[in-house]
């Protein structure tokens, strides 16, 4: 019964990963940018479970579980609350939504043709979905390049983040145990500690933009 | 042997604690020279048991010092030590309040750096150098100022961007090593030669693991963050950053490099790293031509031998005992350099070179220390920074680079051009006499007692010793008068014992090869050097 399910859950769940890392790109506003980052978090856990599930190891439901509560609440509860505190400024970025959007879909025909070199040797279904992996890391490049705001800049790192995790799980079936529960507190306190110097950045400037950061050159 | 394994690890950790709940100021100021003393004593008592043949492991293979990890938890030990040692005379504007963080965090980061070397996992490892992004993240914009604000956000955003590049390369190379029967992360199983793994996924992760830590380690063209973290960073903490951080990023660069070269040949990361080391030797000497900010001087340098080491590390096994002996010799030279520059600050209140003048006449205590350490620097000889470039260019024309390291050369003599300028420029000369020069001499002839208002006059006057006739201008505006006699200042201004054991450590390293040259040997070995 389940393996006749797996390959469209792992379809749906990268699907949903690929679709919130788009509109996150398309969307100003930086809480729905959160919202669409908590989405994506427990999408991610959802795609763990399953192969979890699928190669009936205990160990990987735990991971799923681990990222439900880190990437799904944790950070985008850190990240909302820096966010209500503040005036709702919403981001002008470098780019208008067309080209955004359009430059999103590039970045995904990319990677799927890296993906298609680099994993010659595996057919497997969840090896088929990794480019959608390499397409968010691709795509939460582009929100630090053009985002402006020190909160879209986060959001980017976070997107990258996702999905290094997302090709970690389809293409090995994840890292082992005690490594994620590293690297899932690496990133949790770094998402911490910009959050602190986006506040002492509210205290020193009145806002939080990037741009004003060029003090500092040769 | 194998409890001094989880000795630089533990006590480093509890001393972290400690410095958090003791009020003495005092007793919290010493741990951080405590944890560095148990990180260089554990160091040193691995390279005793390797020398021995053993390789103490422990937690079930998890932590492993073999030749290698224990020379650079020795590198780790000893420029923490002069660091946080040579850094105790350093008060800094540091409000009381943040004071036991800051000692906590050194330990901290002390420890992570600690497991990055002798952990036997990349991911482990991974997970460590990024923990040390963490801790010095907050001792960058320690001294919360815009600029510090604006260093640490940089920091932080490049250093974890380019160590999750790194990751996804970790990743790659965990899949790759599925063909060995079980996946795994072991520095030990994956550096054997004939393993069945997969080329393509060895190609790309190794290539986006060494770009992550190339990030790390400063090499240009991902090298911005530096200059702005060390120049913002406190003394000490750039000391360790440029003597410790780069060089376990290069360590890192170092393993996966071998892993590589076993499956696919040193070809494909020996145009990355040459290409990288190249351009971070570029870099460095177009900035450093026109520099005015000594610290900032002292950040492009590390950029410049990173990138030499890079290409050390491109040339393969001939040269890699000189890129190890070299690591040792730029951590222990810039950590000094890094301390005397901390001091010069406090004691002159400015980080510019032109408002720093005759420093050898007013201030003999920091000065003396200061030239020759830029000599070591520079790549004087007896220091052992001369003997890792030779070893470095002769082993790269004997494997046929002969192009590389001979545009590295002409890089190097305009940077050591530079570097030689700018310290005489701070140095040699006589000083302006301050009091009654101000009241009496024109404006122009007035570098370090122009009011902060005239910025013209003070750049006008930086450009003339700028074209290298410093030595003949500086007579004349330098008249000595009566009425302000210069006493010199021979205080070191903090402790002195550490800057010279690390300077004359340098100095008689490179000379000694019984056990250095043993250990170094051995220690390229397990990267598949000389066999």
């Amino acid at each position: 019964m389940f393996t006749t399910v797996y390959p469209q859950l792992i379809g749906l769940c990268t699907g949903a990963l690929l679709l919130t890392s788009a509109l996150m790109v398309w969307r100003h506003s930086l809480l729905a940018s959160i919202r669409l980052l908590s989405v994506q978090g427990f999408a991610l856990a959802a795609l763990v479970a399953v192969i979890g599930v699928e190669e009936g190891e205990l160990e990987v439901i735990l991971v799923a579980v681990l990222v439900l509560l880190v990437k799904g609440m944790a950070l985008p509860w850190v990240l909302a609350r820096e966010t209500h505190a503040t005036t709702r400024t919403d981001e002008a970025p470098r780019l208008n939504p067309t080209a955004a959007l359009l430059t999103v879909a590039l970045l995904t025909i990319l990677s799927y043709v890296v993906a298609s070199r680099l994993l010659t040797g595996d057919t497997s279904i969840s090896a088929h979905a990794a480019p959608i992996g390499l397409a968010m890391v691709l795509i939460g490049f582009l929100l630090l390049v053009t985002r402006r705001q020190a909160g879209s800049q986060l959001i980017g790192f976070l997107v990258l983040d996702n999905g290094i995790a997302t090709v970690a799980f389809l293409t090995s079936g994840g890292v082992p145990l005690f490594l994620e529960l590293g690297i899932s507190l690496d990133v949790l306190l770094v998402v911490v500690i910009l959050y602190v110097f986006a506040g002492r950045m509210r205290n020193k400037f009145g806002n939080t933009e990037i741009d004003q950061l060029r003090k500092l050159h040769d | 042997m194998s409890f001094a394994l989880w000795t630089p690890l533990a006590i480093p950790a509890v001393l972290a604690l400690l410095s958090l709940v003791v009020p003495s100021p005092a007793l919290r100021r010493l741990s951080p020279v405590a944890s560095s003393v148990a990180v260089l004593v554990s160091g040193l008592l691995l390279v005793s048991a390797v020398l021995a043949d053993q390789v103490p492991t422990l937690a079930g293979g998890l932590l492993r010092a073999d030749a290698l990890s224990a020379y650079m938890l020795t590198v780790v030990g000893a420029v923490g030590l002069v660091s946080t040692w040579g850094g105790l005379g350093h008060a800094g504007n540091v409000p009381a309040r943040f004071a036991g963080s800051y000692d906590a965090l050194i330990s901290v980061f002390l420890a992570a750096m600690s497991l990055a070397v002798i952990a036997d996992n990349i991911g482990l490892m991974w997970a460590a150098v990024e923990a040390t992004t963490i801790a010095t993240a907050f001792l960058v914009g320690h001294h919360r100022t815009p600029r510090s604000l604006e260093a640490a956000w940089k920091y932080v955003i490049l250093g974890s961007v380019g160590v999750a590049i790194a990751l996804l390369g970790i990743v790659l190379i965990y899949a790759a090593s599925r063909g060995t029967g079980e996946a795994t992360l072991s520095w030990l199983v994956l550096s054997q030669a004939g393993l069945p793994l997969d080329p393509a996924l060895i190609r790309a992760g190794g290539a986006l693991a060494v770009l992550g830590f190339a990030t790390k380690a400063g090499l240009a063209p991902m090298h911005s963050w530096l200059p702005d973290a060390h120049s913002q960073a406190p003394a000490p903490v750039s000391g360790l950053m440029s003597g410790v951080l780069l060089a376990v990023a290069l360590y890192a660069i170092l393993r996966i490099q071998t892993i590589t070269d076993a499956v696919i040949g040193p070809d494909f990361l020996r145009i990355m790293l040459s290409v990288g080391g190249l351009l971070s030797l570029f870099v460095a000497a177009a900035l450093l031509i026109r520099q005015r900010d000594f610290k900032r001087m002292l950040a492009y340098s590390s950029i410049e031998h990173m990138g030499m080491m890079a290409i050390g590390a491109a040339i393969g096994a001939a040269a890699l005992p000189a890129v190890l002996l070299y690591v040792l010799g730029h951590g222990l030279t810039k950590a000094t350099l890094f301390v005397i520059s901390g001091r010069i600050l406090e004691v002159e209140g400015t980080p510019k070179i032109d408002d720093v003048r005759a420093l050898l006449v007013r201030r003999p205590g920091l000065a003396v220390l200061w030239l020759i350490a830029m000599a070591a620097l520079i790549g004087f000889p007896p220091f052992s920074i001369f003997f890792s470039e030779v070893g470095i260019i002769v082993a790269g024309y004997a494997t046929g680079m002969g192009v590389v390291v001979g545009i590295a050369l002409v890089l190097l003599l305009v940077i050591f051009a530079s570097l030689t300028r700018l310290t005489v420029a701070m140095t040699i000369g006589a000083p302006v006499a301050q009091t009654s020069a101000s009241v009496a001499a024109p404006a122009a002839v007035l570098p370090s007692a122009a009011a902060p208002g005239i910025d013209v006059t003070g750049a006008m006057t930086g450009v003339v010793p700028a074209a290298g006739v410093g030595a003949s201008v500086t007579p004349v505006d330098a008249e000595p008068r009566p009425e302000a006699p210069i006493v010199p200042d021979r205080s070191g201004h903090g402790p002195m014992l550490p800057l010279i054991l690390a300077l004359g450590t340098t100095a008689v390293v490179a000379f000694i090869a019984e056990p250095v040259g043993t250990l170094l040997t051995r220690a390229a070995e397990v990267l598949g050097g000389i066999q």
